[in-house]
């Protein structure tokens, strides 16, 4: 069973992200990248899968810049087999990556895509749902558990009132939720090895897909910064406090 | 320049792994001066400590470049590579001047990780730097050796396997020249302890867990010998420029966690309502510090690149080891200052790592033996001893 997954290049998790000064973005500049922390649980879910002997071959793609290479070569690192880098130095919006996915998808015909369930810039939250309806594949989103079974996967899945797993004929689109796995390191070797995988190139173009955004951003703007708490020596004080300082009692 | 994207990759695997052993975990073993048992087989599993052995043996293949950028992230990242280099760089004499029975033998085990060669005994209590006085004697009997003698401070016994010595295998007044008649030797630590091998542990300033050895009639076998009888020292030497650079490399990642650590302070920090970093007083020496500390760097690259076109790196890296001590040690300095109080308190690891960088002033190899190497050998000037 052949396995997708989509990674993205992303400002490393560790980053302090600031903001331009004329509120049109965050300032990528000489800023750590790395992949995105739901794709590495992707990855990882992957590789499991073809430890097990479920997945034969490991697809991993990335869309972005040239740089996006170094993530894909961290995800053939860590065990896939060869990967695809689309490379576009535009913005990617959900819809165009999903439709770039979906390209992709119809040239491999792989039976399982993993992505994760959001990247950690935009927070988005669309990709993988956007791919399954263009792709008409059934979809399990936020997933902690993935079960392959015969030509069908079960997906449990995190959801506000607990957890619900359903079961989704294969071909599938499954994105990943933090508790789904703990991903590993990649070894010295293995990123030696990775170096002599495969890396194939191609350009939106190619794909036919056109990566005019259908959304514009008006304004970023940095969180407001937490004002310093208070300590009260009680808890009478503490209610008086909410009831007539707070007023939220 | 040498940092290719190659590179990036070791940078990032090093510090995904090392992100699993966090600040706290180094400052919990401090306090209980435990060995990072977790985290060496972390790094010995993860294939890190075998990057100098060649592939033909199981390891990575790489040069002293890559190796130099393992050590600095380990550094870099809050941890003490001081529990690692060993496995790292032991095997150089092994590597180069130990048979092709001996390397098929040992290298491919210590690649994986299955041997462990974390320690060299060469330092002795009554003779120091001065190693070619050293008094332990390897004498030849029959089908061994018998070993007897003293040594100090010698690293991470309890946790390896094997140990490079080096004992006098002639008499100093039966050579023409005091550095030859030494000889090395491969030392099984498993069977040598309890049989002629006392291990007694030195309680020190830095958790590194080091020891006194007494040798009292150890028995080797005569194929624990590494290359020619006598020409110990030599190989000993040839080894020490890789040393040196990537001691140089640990102090560099020092210097950095420092000055990152000390710049996020200084910018947090609010005193007289403002943060402390606005303080020129505060600025310029964290400033000075990075710019010592991006100075060695230049230096450890260029012993690294004269290293592996195999070309003399002796001066570069004795160079880049007296920067890159001082500059990390300077840098724990100014980030201790910018601290205040609190750089005192055990839960900033700001006072664990300023003991555990001086240490690199003294060993392996003080700096005023740096001094003496470029002053005699560099500049020619006349020997002092
Ligand atoms: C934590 C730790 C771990 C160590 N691990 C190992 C190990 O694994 N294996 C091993 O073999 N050794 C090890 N050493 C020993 C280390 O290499 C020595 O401590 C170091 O070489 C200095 O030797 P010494 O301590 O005897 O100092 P000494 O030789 O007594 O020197 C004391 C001082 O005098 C100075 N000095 C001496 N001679 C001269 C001179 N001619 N000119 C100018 N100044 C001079 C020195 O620079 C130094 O500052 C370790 C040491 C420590 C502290
Ligand atoms: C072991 C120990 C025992 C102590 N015992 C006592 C005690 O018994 N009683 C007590 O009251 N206190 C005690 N202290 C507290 C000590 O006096 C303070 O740590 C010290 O005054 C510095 O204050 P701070 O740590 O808050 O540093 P900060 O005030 O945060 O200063 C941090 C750094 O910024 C620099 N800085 C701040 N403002 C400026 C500026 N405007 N211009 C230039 N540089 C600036 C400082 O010089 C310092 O290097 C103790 C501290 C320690 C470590």
């Amino acid at each position: 069973m052949k396995v997708l997954v989509a990674v993205k290049r992303v400002i490393d998790y560790n980053v302090k992200v600031r903001v331009k000064p004329d509120n049109t973005g965050v300032d990528l500049a000489n800023v750590k990248m790395a992949m995105n922390p739901f794709c590495e649980i992707a990855v990882e879910e992957a590789v499991r899968l073809k430890e097990k002997g479920v997945a034969t071959e490991i697809v991993v793609v990335s869309i972005g810049p040239k740089a996006a290479q170094e993530q894909i070569r961290t995800a053939l690192a860590l065990g896939a087999d060869r990967g695809i880098h689309i490379e576009t130095d535009e913005e990617v919006q959900s819809l165009q990556a999903a439709k770039l996915l979906k390209a992709v998808v119809d040239k491999e015909e792989p039976k399982l895509v993993i992505l994760g369930k959001q990247s950690i810039d935009t927070d988005n939250n669309q990709t993988g749902q956007m791919l399954a309806a263009l792709a008409g594949m059934p979809q399990g989103t936020f997933a902690s558990e993935v079960v392959v079974d015969g030509d069908k996967v079960n997906v449990t899945r995190e959801v506000d009132g607990g957890l619900v797993t359903v079961q989704l004929n294969l071909p599938a689109v499954v994105t990943t939720d933090l508790r789904l796995n703990e991903p590993r390191y990649a070894s010295l070797p293995n990123i030696m090895k990775a170096k002599k995988k495969p890396l194939d190139t191609q350009s939106p173009a190619d794909l036919g897909v056109d990566l005019t955004p259908r959304l514009t951003t008006l304004k970023v703007e940095a969180p407001q910064t937490r004002k310093a708490g208070i300590k009260v020596g009680s808890v009478e004080e503490l209610v008086d406090k909410l009831k007539n300082e707070a007023k939220v009692i | 320049m040498l940092e290719h994207e190659g590179i990036q990759a070791i940078r990032d695997g090093v510090r995904n792994l090392c992100a699993q052993y966090d600040s706290a975990y180094w400052r919990e073993l401090d306090a209980r001066k435990a060995f990072p048992e977790a985290f060496v087989a972390a790094m010995t599993n993860a294939g890190w400590l075998a990057a100098m052995i060649p592939e033909a043996y199981g390891g990575s293949g790489l040069g002293l470049t890559e190796a130099s950028v393992i050590l600095e992230e380990v550094n870099r990242c809050g941890g003490n590579s001081g529990t690692v280099h060993g496995q790292m760089y032991n095997m150089f004499t092994l590597l180069r001047h130990g048979s092709e029975e001996q390397k098929a033998r040992y290298l491919p085990r210590l690649a994986s990780g299955e041997l462990r060669l974390q320690s060299m005994g060469v330092t002795e209590p009554t003779t120091g730097t001065d190693t070619t006085q050293l008094k332990t004697t390897a004498v030849r009997q029959g089908d061994r050796y018998v070993v007897n003698g003293q040594k100090v401070w010698i690293s991470r016994i309890q946790h390896s396997d094997l140990m490079i010595l080096l004992a006098r295998t002639t008499p100093r007044d039966q050579v023409a020249k005091k550095s030859e008649g030494m000889s090395i030797f491969l030392v099984d630590l498993r069977k040598a302890i309890g049989h002629g091998l006392t291990v007694r542990p030195i309680a020190n300033m830095v958790n590194h867990e080091t020891n006194e050895l007494f040798f009292d009639n150890l028995e080797l076998p005569l194929d624990c010998l590494i290359g020619e009888e006598g020409q110990g020292f030599k190989y000993i030497l040839a080894g020490l420029n890789a040393e040196r650079t990537l001691i140089a490399a640990e102090c560099i990642g020092d210097g950095r966690w420092f000055i990152e650590r000390a710049c996020r302070y200084a910018c947090d920090r609010v005193v007289f309502d403002r943060p402390i970093g606005k303080n020129q007083g505060v600025q310029f020496p964290l400033a000075e510090a990075h710019i010592e500390i991006e100075a060695a760097d230049l230096m450890r690259w260029r012993a690294c690149e004269l290293y592996d076109r195999g070309e003399d790196a002796g001066t570069s890296a004795n160079m880049a080891k007296y920067l890159a001590a001082k500059a990390s040690w300077e840098a724990a300095n100014a980030c201790l200052q910018t601290y205040g109080g609190f750089g005192f308190a055990n839960e900033y690891d700001i006072e664990r790592k300023f003991r555990e960088t001086r240490l690199y002033q003294v060993a392996p190899i003080s700096t005023n033996l740096i001094l003496s190497y470029v002053a005699e050998r560099t500049l020619g000037l006349p020997r002092s001893f």
